[in-house]
């Protein structure tokens, strides 16, 4: 048993550094976009179309990752990319946060007639497929850097709400939680003193989980053509135009892919490993 | 003469921290007699019952020292055979009734399953067998029984189902730990006169693990008295009610209530005693680490 | 009795539940800034067309009106025109629904497959190599979206090792002799093991993207419980009668661990029919989700409500099917 534990926290110890090293690189990229790439992410040369990386027969110099079809340089377009992503990251995973938490802890405290309002706006929010949510909620509200961000909010409220609440109410049952009302704290210090401190270690792992399936969204919306304009460079948008041209061209599909792979696991394996760190009771 | 079951010089220690469990033990059990195993809870007791079946938890490792089943020694065959072995001639009666019942399958086949899987019965003749136990365990109507799930049964007919289960095979040692413990003690007495019947009548060799002396003076021929690991004293039912030869064992007599004396609580063993015992059991350890090797 | 209050109290939050999302469905569409007729007609439409438009699906009356039209019109089996293909909304939809179901179907037995596979072995081999292992894969998969496993697979299996379709549900060339858009089922029934293999050598990327991040939940729940029951008394007492570790696993701890599992499994499996709608559209799989995206980029509004409405039964249809699998498979609940 202490074996097990051990090893466990050192998987952890490695995971929370490679997941940081991933992250604190994304967020120098996006923040030195414009100084660190090596070309004009939007600029065309059609002589340039489709060169291959770096490493393979027919590359040009200076475009370590290639070209897509209108000359644009991979490498640039990733480091831009990263940009809207990050964005879409802090801001939206942020607010999605806030606003479920905020809810969830509600229900879970309070109970009654918030609970059950809540939770029935989260059984009817459980039966809309996500994605086909956010591509309407685009439709309707038109494409746009704000409208990803709000469509993420409204749709994924719902991760924050349920397991806040579930927490909440598992919190609220606890001695201490009981103590704390019978010596006569309100019941929103309570809230903030008692039960906020034990259920944030979750609101914080399902922060940075939240990030990491922000910048999805946004790629899933960009390959849709439904995300931010087109002439801003976005790893979704790099995506579904390297989904056209896998057989020509792999290395524009590949590249964003590999940017994005590392970014969401990055994320997830980052929150949890923080979580790990610094549940209470793990530790 | 050697016993059907013989522990010779068993050493175990907890893998991680080498913390010793078991410290050259001794326990000699022939066919068809009944040793207690005594102690208070950690003394190891428990733990020589499942070195014997074979399940003893991963973190524990043996160190040292054979035990024979059937002349066999476990230590030396593959963990298949090992398996075998022991499901072919040994059997254990667990200690919690409610919790030693698969809850998701019938009663019948978890009766029959060793009899067809193991020891290659046909079905038809495993069937016959569990029901003539369950009869003799008193079981009424046992073809409804078998077909029931656990929980549809109280807890004295669940562990009378396992002492039939470790019965049917007709196992030459049965390991029966604390098997009346976790039982009201007004269903304890029944269970008790239960398996002490069913084991003169089958000449099984029984190895009763337990923490109650007035159990032992009940039903074993022979108890192996354990402290840390140790033990402190082997030896036959009556000397050891009669006269006691360790301190250990006298304070731990002494500290049983008496069925005569309701009045009578528990007392503690006395420190001076525990002292003298820890002692001995340090001087025990320190002339065996230079050849064992282990190392804290 | 119990269980009959349980059902009916079930009914009534799942029709709430429904109506909440016709509800939800109807107002983002209308009430949200941008007018409806707009999203439908083409840029240049004249002012009659909008009139004659909107006279015909009734939106010049107001939205609480048009929403009991709308609402009786469904409880009616009405479902409207699609205003893209001219054609009743209900028949389109269930048209394409068999495709993402077949397709859901599938992913969910390759999740249940490979995520048992996954517990069984590394409860198996628990606190070694193969569980360490595991347990990484078990990370990843939970950590990557379907999205981008389909992404991963088309790299893997269209491109650099190309042995399965990458886009479609069934090649054109193919004369397909069905009479139901159950096209897997059929292929079955009839005998058609080529148009099957065609059927299967298109569905595995979607359904193997689909399936991963439920396989990664089902391999570390799963094996969670089964390292907790391979402890228990009476995997120890079968251990003493002379049974393997395998057969320990597999015939005392899974079916005590299912159970516990399953219920987890359920929410699981309504995102992975959520997960369709972009798996789908990624490999030109024409089901359900891809229809919606066409008939969102289409402004076809009575398609988007009829497909959400849809999707929306389904999601607790499958909820209640695993209530009652676990009500089933329960023996404290099925005997009490």
């Amino acid at each position: 048993m202490l074996d097990g534990r051990g090893s466990i926290r050192r998987r952890s110890g490695a995971r929370l550094w490679l997941s940081a090293v991933w992250l604190t690189l994304f967020v120098l990229a996006a923040l030195l976009a414009p100084w660190i790439s090596p070309h004009d992410p939007l600029a065309q040369d059609l002589m340039l179309g489709r060169l291959p990386p770096a490493w393979v027969a027919g590359a040009e110099p200076g475009y370590w990752l290639g070209t897509d079809s209108l000359g644009r340089d991979v490498l640039s377009r990733i480091i831009h990319g990263a940009r809207i992503a990050l964005v879409v990251a802090l801001i939206a995973g942020t607010a999605t946060c806030l606003l479920g938490s905020a809810l969830g802890m509600v229900a879970g405290f309070y109970r009654g007639w918030a609970d059950r309002l809540i939770s029935r706006l989260v059984d009817i929010w459980m039966a809309f497929p996500p994605v086909l949510f956010a591509i309407l909620l685009i439709a309707v509200l038109g494409t746009g850097l704000t409208s990803v961000i709000l469509a993420i909010v409204i749709i994924d409220w719902t991760r924050f709400c349920r397991v806040v609440r579930a927490e909440t109410l598992n919190q609220s049952k606890m001695d201490y939680v009981h103590s704390a009302k019978v010596a006569g704290f309100t019941r929103l210090r309570t809230l903030a003193t008692e039960i906020l401190p034990n259920v944030l270690p979750t609101i914080i792992a399902l922060l940075t989980l939240e990030m990491g399936i922000a910048v999805i969204v946004e790629a899933i919306l960009s390959f849709v053509n439904l995300s931010i304009s087109t002439d801003q460079p976005t790893w979704g948008g790099m995506i579904a135009e390297g989904r056209t041209s896998i057989h020509q061209a792999w290395w524009v599909l590949v590249f964003p892919l590999v940017a994005l792979f590392l970014t969401v696991l990055s994320f997830a394996q980052f929150g949890d490993g923080l979580r790990e760190r610094f549940d209470p009771v793990l530790r | 003469m050697s016993g059907f079951l013989e522990i010779r010089g068993l050493s175990a220690r907890l893998a991680g921290t080498g913390q010793r469990l078991l410290r050259s033990v001794d326990i000699s059990l022939p066919a068809g007699c009944v040793r207690g195993l005594v102690g208070e809870s950690g003394a190891g007791k428990s733990m020589i019952g499942k070195a014997v079946l074979g399940v003893l938890p991963k973190a524990v490792e043996i160190i040292e020292g054979e035990i024979l089943l059937d002349g066999q020694d476990l230590q030396k065959v593959s963990p298949a055979e090992r398996r075998r072995l022991i499901g072919a001639k040994a059997a254990l009666i667990p200690q919690d009734p409610l919790t030693a019942l698969n809850p998701s399958r019938r009663i019948g086949p978890q009766i029959t399953d060793r009899l067809v899987d193991i020891l290659g019965w046909t079905k038809a003749r495993a069937t016959t067998r569990a029901l003539e136990v369950l009869a003799e365990v008193s079981i009424p109507e046992p073809e409804r029984i078998m077909r029931l799930y656990p929980h549809e049964l109280s807890g004295g007919m669940r562990q009378r189902i396992l002492i039939a289960s470790a019965f049917a095979a007709e196992p030459k040692l049965i390991v029966a730990d604390e098997p009346t413990t976790a039982l009201d003690v007004t269903v304890q007495k029944q269970i008790l006169k239960l398996i002490s019947e069913l084991q003169a009548r089958h000449g099984t060799a029984l190895l009763f693990v337990t923490h109650d002396l007035g159990v032992v003076s009940k039903v074993c021929d022979t108890l192996s008295v354990l402290y840390a690991g140790k033990v402190v004293e082997d030896t036959t039912v009556e000397r050891f009610f009669a006269a006691p030869q360790h301190g250990y064992s006298s304070a731990l007599l002494a500290a049983t209530p008496r069925h005569t004396d309701p009045s009578s609580s528990l007392k503690p063993v006395p420190h001076e005693v525990l002292e003298t015992v820890a002692a001995e059991i340090a001087a025990s350890d320190a002339a065996w680490r230079p050849n064992g090797g282990a190392r804290g | 009795m119990m269980l009959l209050r349980q059902t009916v109290s079930r009914l009534v939050t799942t029709l709430i539940t429904l109506f909440g999302v016709a509800v939800i469905v109807f107002v983002v569409i209308r009430v949200v800034p941008g007018n409806p007729i707009a999203m439908m007609l083409p840029p240049g439409a004249s002012e009659a067309d909008i009139e004659r438009l909107k006279t015909l699906y009734g939106l010049d009356k107001s939205i609480f009106e048009q929403f009991i039209i709308w609402f009786s019109n469904v409880l009616h089996g009405d479902f409207g025109t699609s205003i893209s293909t001219r054609q009743p909304v209900l028949s389109l939809v269930l048209d394409r629904l068999p495709a993402t179901l077949e397709l859901s179907i599938m992913a969910l037995v390759m999740a249940v497959a490979i995520g048992g596979t996954l517990a069984v072995l590394g409860t198996r081999f628990r606190g070694r190599k193969t569980e360490a292992g595991i347990d990484v894969a078990n990370g990843i998969g939970l950590s990557i979206p379907d999205f981008l496993w389909g992404l991963a697979l088309i790299l893997l299996f269209g491109v650099l090792w190309p042995v399965f379709q990458i886009s479609g549900r069934v090649s054109p060339r193919l004369e397909l002799p069905f009479t139901s858009q159950f096209y897997l089922f059929e292929s079955l029934l009839r005998l058609r093991f080529d148009i099957m293999a065609d059927l299967l050598s298109h569905m595995f990327m979607p359904a193997l993207a689909l399936a991963l991040p439920l396989a990664a939940i089902i391999s570390q729940l799963l094996k969670l419980s089964l390292k907790e029951t391979v402890n228990l008394d009476y995997s120890v007492l079968a251990r003493t009668k002379g049974y393997s570790e395998t057969k320990v696993i597999l015939s005392e701890a899974l079916p005590n661990s299912i159970l516990p599992t399953l219920t987890l499994v359920g929410v699981q499996f309504t995102f992975l029919i959520g997960g369709t709608v972009i798996i789908e559209r990624l490999f030109s799989y024409e089901g359900l989700g891809n229809m919606a995206i066409d008939a969102v980029i289409n402004r076809d509004l009575p398609l988007i409500q009829g497909i959400v409405i849809l999707f929306a039964i389904l999601f607790t249809f499958v909820n209640l099917a695993v209530d009652m699998t676990y009500a089933f498979l329960n023996p404290k609940l099925r005997h009490a």
